[in-house]
């Protein structure tokens, strides 16, 4: 390894470096306060590094590891949710008096795993990042030991992610059986045997899975319910990140100059490549419909948007069947809004949560408007964002994947996500009216609403500073993307992908 | 394209409810009159700034604000952009072609001077009625009033899509708030029925920007630009749609009208003078300046369907009304009866008939939004809508009986009432292009004598069926009634200005559809 890779892979040293010096230090104290601290340097460090490395892109360490600017991108929206998950997870860890050391470096680890994932040229470091992440996720899920539901999550992850990295690996034989290559960068070329289109539908399965997108969704409502808040938060946008990344490296460089789904069918060259976009094009309309109908009758505000997220994918997997550089554009923004809106939503949650048991009925929510303005307002946004509204980087998200979609002439798939962001607006405002409901009942009455027995509802928790801020800051991006959503879709603009 | 007059004073229209919205919201956390003050403040400030545009425009003052007046109309440029009055344009998103473009032309400024006088109104009409969460109230209120103002006057399509989802927000916890018994259910019916269509069309702007940009290289958003895309006439037949389904649910036209009597009852007095007021004339608008400019020949074409749902909600709408036991409902019924005639005006697609959807469009905001004053103002005395149990209350109230019986009559469209005019015009207009429609429409108008007529006896005829004490309307009350009431008058015996207000406006889109129809 020389110098040059050394430095290329310098985000991924730090954070290696930094999840070690969390489990070292445990050795000599137990400071919650320590490994938080040491985890943020980490992580600062680590983004920091990534965005001076944009300058030296494209560039490879190795031959497993590929870096162009939208990797680099990537690197910095995952460090960065991690970055926020981290903050959430110290205040529900302080609350719960717990020790540090090993959460964070987990937490850290996982990261690690994400980055490595998003970075990947080869199979073998495909695989290596994706359990690096999934097994830290295990013992992240599984946190809180005393309750059931937690130990359940954990567990149905376990198999499930389990069973899915078998298919994962099996299919990778089988299509370096009959192509020889374990490039990724070649998953989509025209295949000639007979093995490598079930090679690469076996592979779906394990990126599906990952993706939590229909048919691969089941963990996904009973994995978000029994994760401590912030770690929920981690899932839905670190671990799915990755993989999207990934995705759009292996394959939009194949859909470029084709037109989209629509082009590859036309050419008709090679079974693989021309039933793979028609794949991604039923998983995506099959996710949307699924997250939304299944979200709407659901009154656990965590399992709705486990839901919720099934769709959202759907919406970033139209993105990426529009192909080539809009693709990218309309991924990569709608990622960041993604994102923000998650790691906000569940920040929100985290808050409201007690040590034991997260706030994740909606009857926790009532009335939370006049307990909590701020609070409200806050998760207000990130929902109404998540709900597509105007004033808000879910807004201009959309129209960006509809604009990308409309460009590829994906029709179908463009008017399913319009139907289904009006489905998904009846799931989100229930929970804002409940919020702002409890209101005015309790307003009139002129008291604040009583809290029901054992509910684990803190009513006048104090928010930790830090955890505040956090959240403040969220919610400011969230509107500041929605209305001057200029100076990303610019930074936007000047990402590239060679491929792999 | 004639010189660009850039009017950073259109901005005003928007912002200046925006900003003391979220004024007395905050400066009303502890004295909840400050947020009634600031709210009534920005409707007023509007509302004089629309009255100085209109003299602006109408050449009587010679400040150079806003191009003098439609005389001035010379056409350039394509058919389907009016010539306007004064332009803002800056840029917002370069990225997506994007930037925030607002116009003003006679419609437009027609529709800003009633936005503005019924938005004063909702807030008047509100001051003593609502007392729960005052600042969060006059908050939502002004920011639904700065979304209508948006659309009245962006003339960018993705901001148009922005204000116009931007009204929905604030509606819809006005409803759900602040409304009566059903609020929950109505507030999301309105909701999911307005979102529908407005992702509709959401869907076929970017479609139609796409195809735009495959043809000429360049994505862009703006009105002037698209509307000279060529498309095949199957394609603009479904854009058209898309447009459609968006302006015929706000409208609403008839087998979408079905969130509209929910919505209508269930909102508290303020919300339904927006809603009848101001928010369907959101979806009248839309179809004169952009579903019918934008798709011309498809519009032609769609015209006969249009105008079987327009005549089909005029006379479904006068049963519904006729047979309701709610008074509230009885209203929002006649809503969906009288805006048929706008539906009908539009796709009639003759100047008379154009003229008066418009027409109709502001006197069914003024009369429909005095009548649910006028019942908001009954139900805080007597605490119930139902018609049964009223009775006789023109002894008690005779102020507010007298108030009743003007604007029943304004339903019938007596003459002397403006209503009468915009009817008259719709009906002139159509019976050169369909005498079937014009007669089934106006039979409409027999229907409406018959509701209007029963809706008065019933409350204020005939023996008392409660022992209620009531209060006669205050001064307040009074006064905004008169004012309702004395403008239906003014317009119904001297339409002459606004007609010439919008005449530019009509001409354009019909040039519009003509060249269109003959390509």
């Amino acid at each position: 390894m020389s110098a040059a890779d050394f430095m290329g892979s310098f985000p991924l040293v730090v954070l290696a470096v930094g999840a070690l010096l969390v489990l070292a230090s445990a050795a000599f104290t137990r400071s919650l306060l320590l490994s938080f601290v040491v985890t943020l340097v980490a992580l600062g460090v680590a983004i920091a590094s990534s965005v001076a490395l944009t300058a030296r892109a494209p560039f490879t360490v190795t031959s497993f590891l590929s870096f162009d600017s939208f990797v680099l991108f990537g690197f910095a929206l995952i460090l960065g949710a991690t970055f926020f998950a981290a903050i959430g997870s110290w205040a529900a860890l302080r609350t719960r008096g717990a020790e540090g050391g090993d959460f964070f470096f987990l937490f850290l680890l996982s990261a690690l795993g994400a980055c490595i994932l998003a970075a990947s040229a080869v199979f073998a470091s495909f695989f290596l990042g994706l359990e690096l992440m999934s097994v830290s996720l295990y013992g992240l899920i599984g946190w809180r030991r005393e309750s059931r539901r937690g130990t359940e999550a954990a567990i149905k992850y376990l198999l499930i992610a389990g069973a899915s990295s078998a298919f994962l690996l099996f299919g990778m034989a089988l299509f370096y059986a009959d192509t020889g290559t374990m490039n990724l960068g070649r998953l989509a070329e025209a295949a000639q045997g007979p093995l490598a289109p079930v090679g690469l539908g076996m592979m779906l399965v394990g990126i599906g899975f990952k993706l939590a997108v229909v048919p691969f969704h089941l963990w996904t409502p009973d994995v978000y319910d029994g994760a401590p808040a912030p770690v929920t938060g981690f899932i839905a946008t670190v671990s799915k990140g990755a993989m999207v990344v990934v995705l759009v490296r292996a394959f939009a460089p194949a859909l470029v100059g084709t037109g989209g789904v629509n082009g590859l069918v036309g050419d008709g060259t090679g079974a693989a490549s021309s039933a793979f976009p028609w794949v991604f094009a039923v998983i995506a309309g099959l996710s949307m419909f699924a997250g939304n109908i299944l979200a709407l009758r659901e009154r656990n505000v965590k399992r709705i948007l486990a839901f919720s997220s099934i769709a959202h994918l759907g919406y970033i997997l139209v993105a990426f069947l529009a192909g080539g550089v809009e693709a990218l554009r309309a991924v990569s923004f709608y990622l960041v809004a993604y994102f923000i809106t998650t790691l906000g939503a569940f920040g929100a949650i985290t808050e409201l949560s007690g040590p034991q048991k997260d706030a994740d009925d909606l009857s926790q929510y009532e009335g939370l408007a006049a307990r909590r303005p701020w609070l409200a307002a806050g998760f207000t946004a990130m929902l109404l964002s998540l709900a597509g509204l105007p004033l808000t980087a879910g807004f201009v998200g959309k129209v960006i994947i509809l604009r990308a979609g409309a460009g590829a002439q994906l029709w179908t798939l463009a008017v399913i996500l319009a139907v289904n962001g009006t489905v998904s607006i009846f799931y989100y405002l229930k929970i804002v009216s409940a919020m702002f409901r409890g209101f005015a009942v309790h307003a009139e009455a002129g008291t604040t609403p009583p809290v029901a027995a054992g509910s684990p509802v803190a009513v006048s928790a104090r928010v930790p500073v830090l955890a505040g801020a956090a959240l403040i800051a969220l919610t400011i991006l969230v509107i500041a993307l929605g209305v001057f959503p200029s100076p990303l879709i610019a930074l936007i603009g000047s990402l590239s992908t060679g491929g792999l | 394209m004639t010189a660009v007059r850039t009017d950073f004073s259109l901005a005003l229209f928007i912002l200046v409810p925006l900003v003391l919205g979220l004024g007395s919201w905050w400066l009303g956390r502890r004295q909840a009159l400050v947020s009634r003050w600031l709210a009534l403040a920005a409707n007023l400030f509007n509302l004089a700034l629309a009255g100085l545009l209109w003299l602006e425009a109408s050449g009587l003052t010679g400040w150079g604000l806003v191009a003098a007046g439609p005389a001035a109309g010379v056409s350039g440029g394509a058919a389907a952009v009016p010539h306007w009055m004064a332009e803002l344009h800056v840029p917002w998103i370069p990225g997506l072609g994007i930037s925030f473009s607002l116009a003003l032309d006679g419609l437009s400024l027609t529709l800003l001077t009633l936005t503005a006088l019924l938005g004063a109104m909702a807030v008047l009409s509100s001051w003593t009625g609502i007392t729960d969460r005052v600042p969060f109230f006059h908050m939502n209120l002004s920011l639904v009033l700065a979304g209508i103002n948006g659309v009245f006057l962006a003339t960018d399509l993705f901001l148009f899509v922005f204000f116009w989802e931007l009204m929905l927000v604030p509606m819809y916890f006005l409803i759900d708030i602040w409304g009566h018994e059903n609020r929950h259910k109505a507030a999301v019916k309105f909701f999911l029925f307005t979102q529908v269509g407005g992702l509709l069309m959401l869907v076929a702007i970017i479609a139609l920007a796409a195809l735009h940009a495959m043809a000429s290289g360049t994505w862009t958003f703006a009105f002037a630009d698209l509307a000279g895309t060529m498309v095949s006439p199957v394609v603009g037949m479904l854009l058209m749609l898309g447009f459609f389904a968006a302006f015929a649910v706000k409208l609403p036209a008839f087998p979408f009208h079905t969130w509209l009597p929910d919505a209508h009852t269930e909102a508290p007095t303020a919300g339904s003078v927006i809603l009848a007021g101001l928010l369907l004339k959101t979806g009248g608008y839309g179809l004169i300046r952009f579903a019918v400019p934008l798709f011309p020949a498809a519009s032609r074409a769609f015209a006969p369907v249009a105008m079987t749902l327009a005549v089909a909600g005029i006379l479904y709408g006068g049963l519904m009304a006729f047979s309701q036991k709610d008074m509230k409902r009885v209203v929002a019924y006649t809503s969906v009866s009288h805006l048929g005639f706008v539906l009908l005006g539009v796709y009639a697609f003759t100047p008379p008939a154009l003229s008066g959807a418009v027409l109709q469009m502001v006197s069914h905001g003024i009369s429909t939004g005095a009548l649910f004053m006028l019942v908001g103002t009954l139900q805080d005395r007597i605490h119930t809508r139902e018609l049964d149990r009223m009775g006789g209350l023109w002894a008690k109230v005779p102020r507010m009986g007298a108030a009743a019986l003007i604007l029943s009559m304004a339903l019938v469209g007596l003459p002397g009432l403006v209503n009468f005019v915009s009817e008259f015009l719709v009906l002139v207009g159509t019976w050169a292009v369909s005498p079937v429609a014009t007669v089934a429409a106006a039979i409409g108008l027999v229907v409406a004598t018959v509701y209007a007529l029963r809706l008065f006896q019933t409350a204020f005829h005939g023996a008392p069926r409660e022992s209620w004490t009531l209060t006669d309307l205050n001064a307040r009350e009074a006064g905004t009634l008169f004012l309702a009431i004395a403008l239906l008058v003014l317009f119904g015996l001297y339409p002459g200005p606004i007609l010439h207000m919008v005449e530019q406006s009509v001409s354009g889109v019909l040039a519009a559809v003509a060249a269109g129809g003959a390509a």
